[in-house]
């Protein structure tokens, strides 16, 4: 595409390690974890302050346009107990090929009592249902989202969000 | 500047002086499904869609969480039975990369053809039902004649027609057979003699499973010459599809279009080639892109797609090498080590993706499923605004959404 610098990606290498470098250089102490594994996952966990910067800055400057799933994460019953729900965004580019080959995840740890970030929407509109969704399995509110209503559930549904490990699914 | 901002659409109206009607698309509805659209219309003009899913949903992924690993693998393919391999696949992938095992290479072509021919039969599946709702009723017939054999081919070698969970991390759950039943044989020829009025050739006629998937695949391919005939250079399937739906390069990439849909509009992106598994490496093949983008051009995608699939076929069949067809370990105690993993699949649809995330136990901590159909919600909403009531069942269509896959 236009205006964006040649990419070179290594074979057997995983095609975001490039990009991964670049957003801990950019963004320091935002950046909290960083998983680079070509075969698994790579995988960015960044502070829910700085999302929508590091969400614009991949957008812009990698071509990393469209959002592929949003995944929720209830995180309290993991061995290493975290009080935390985890919001991982599976993101990747159609308009530069040497990218195509891979999915980067963009991570969100936020508080399990009152779980709330910013959209991501005004970024990627692909995102709108998979927020919707993720707001009605596990509670997790994304503010300025343009119609954050329920998608798949009931209406008549008044339990725990089903997807948080304390819901309990009836006759188990 | 990569991504193009929204531009909003300019909708013209014709001015009634009447308020807009707002009304329900489905879920009773046999042009869509258990899929409701709430659209709010001025004239015949549309103003706006909210799709609504939800109908069919099963909560699969909260399901995987209480059994084991091997047993989410029947559950998993409900979604889609017409694709039960494309649903499946990228679950066993995921699996097999935390578990740090690769499959037997003859596992591997397997693998391939199964999931060639279950893109055949859902393909045909959506031509069916897409010819039923243009008023082209012989479309329904001939596919799904045809149809048959693909899925007889589906259950000689994975035991079922449709719903065949033939997938295991590991490798596959058996061979396919050496030999097959004469009846199958006869029926075929007698299929054969019918739509091309010559007699099956004789070296065709044989049990051999290898030569009948060859004859199969060999007359498929000349039966697609007879479908462009009927319906691609059909004036009746143009007049209603031509120009209608349009979805440019740059909106497909925006609202994160997948599969036939993301192709038709010239982008090529296949996970087939970008981001190869199994045997695909082995294998050539093209991947067809359109370029208009209209309902037409998404058809005649999924037509040359199912010429591709009888290439990777043919070619899988006669490379495919001998031996085993597992791993030793038993898939009933498999256990996954801890850690997480992406891994995803050419599904009939589009790109499907999962999310694993393993404690080491024998169950996952968490499934996430990202089917092509979900993602083409947002598609079918900009598609929709400002056409008109009669073009729902063509667009609708020709993105090939499949709702029990979107609601899971």
């Amino acid at each position: 595409m236009v205006g964006l610098p040649p990419f070179h990606v290594m074979s057997g290498e995983s095609p975001f390690a490039g990009v991964v470098e670049a957003v801990k250089q950019r963004f320091g102490d935002s950046v909290k974890e960083v998983k680079v594994d070509a075969k698994k996952i790579t995988k960015l966990v960044v502070d829910a302050s700085a999302v929508v910067d590091v969400a614009r800055y991949l957008r812009d400057n990698f071509g990393i346009d469209h959002v592929k799933a949003v995944t929720g994460v209830d995180l309290i019953k993991l061995a290493k107990k975290e009080d935390r729900i985890e919001v991982v965004y599976q993101v990747g580019s159609y308009s530069r090929e040497e990218l195509r080959g891979g999915v980067l995840n963009l991570s969100v740890k936020l508080d399990r009592s009152s779980p709330e970030m910013p959209s991501l929407c005004g970024i990627w509109p692909s995102a709108e249902y998979h927020e919707r969704e993720t707001y009605e399995m596990l509670g997790v509110v994304f503010k300025e989202h343009p119609n954050l209503t329920r998608l798949l559930l009931p209406e008549f549904w008044s339990d725990k969000p089903p997807l948080r490990k304390d819901y309990e699914a009836p006759g188990r | 500047m990569v991504v193009q901002e929204e531009r909003p659409k300019r909708i013209e109206v014709y001015d009634t002086g009447e308020a807009p009607l707002v009304m329900s698309y489905g879920p009773q509805h046999p042009g869509t499904g258990h899929f409701r659209m709430i659209v709010t219309v001025s004239g015949d003009t549309i103003l706006d869609v909210q799709p609504d899913p939800g109908f069919v949903h099963r909560g699969e992924e909260k399901m995987c969480e209480y059994k084991t690993w091997i047993t989410n693998i029947p559950h998993l393919e409900r979604p889609v039975i017409l694709d039960s391999a494309g649903i499946q696949y990228p679950y066993v992938l995921a699996c097999e990369k935390l578990m740090g095992v690769e499959p037997p290479e003859r596992a591997k072509y397997l693998r391939v053809i199964m999931a060639e021919l279950n893109r055949i039969g859902s393909h045909l599946y959506w031509f069916a039902l897409y010819g039923v709702f243009l008023g082209l009723t012989t479309m329904f017939l001939w596919c799904f004649g045809d149809r048959e054999y693909i899925v007889d081919l589906v259950s000689l070698i994975g035991g079922q027609r449709i719903t065949h969970a033939y997938f295991v991390p590991g490798g596959v759950r058996n061979d396919a057979p050496k030999n097959i039943p004469m009846e199958l044989v006869r029926e075929f020829r007698r299929y054969y003699r019918m739509t091309t009025g010559k007699e099956l050739p004789e070296n065709q006629q044989t049990t051999d499973f290898k030569k009948y998937t060859l004859a199969v695949m060999e007359f498929f391919d000349r039966r697609l010459n007879d479908y462009w005939g009927l319906f691609f250079d059909n004036e009746l399937f143009i007049q209603r599809t031509r120009n209608v739906g349009v979805l440019s390069e740059l909106d497909a990439i925006r609202l994160g279009a997948v599969g036939t849909t993301l192709r038709a509009s010239g982008v090529r992106s296949d996970t087939r080639i970008d981001d190869p598994y199994d045997a695909y490496p082995n294998l050539k093949f093209e991947i067809p892109t359109g370029t208009r983008g209209d309902c037409y051009d998404r058809a005649l995608v999924g037509f040359r797609e199912m010429r591709e699939s009888i290439k990777i076929i043919q070619q899988a069949v006669e490379t495919m090498p001998d031996g085993p067809v597992k791993n030793k370990q038993h898939p009933i105690n498999i256990r996954v080590p801890a850690g997480e993993a992406v891994a995803r699949a050419e599904a009939a649809r589009g790109e499907m993706l999962y999310y694993i995330r393993s404690e080491g136990g024998d169950r996952p901590y968490r499934v996430k499923i990202s089917p092509p159909s979900f993602r083409l919600l947002p598609t079918l909403a900009h598609l929709l605004k400002g056409a008109k009531i009669a073009d729902i069942p063509p667009v609708y269509w020709s993105l090939n959404y499949w709702p029990v896959e979107a609601d899971r």
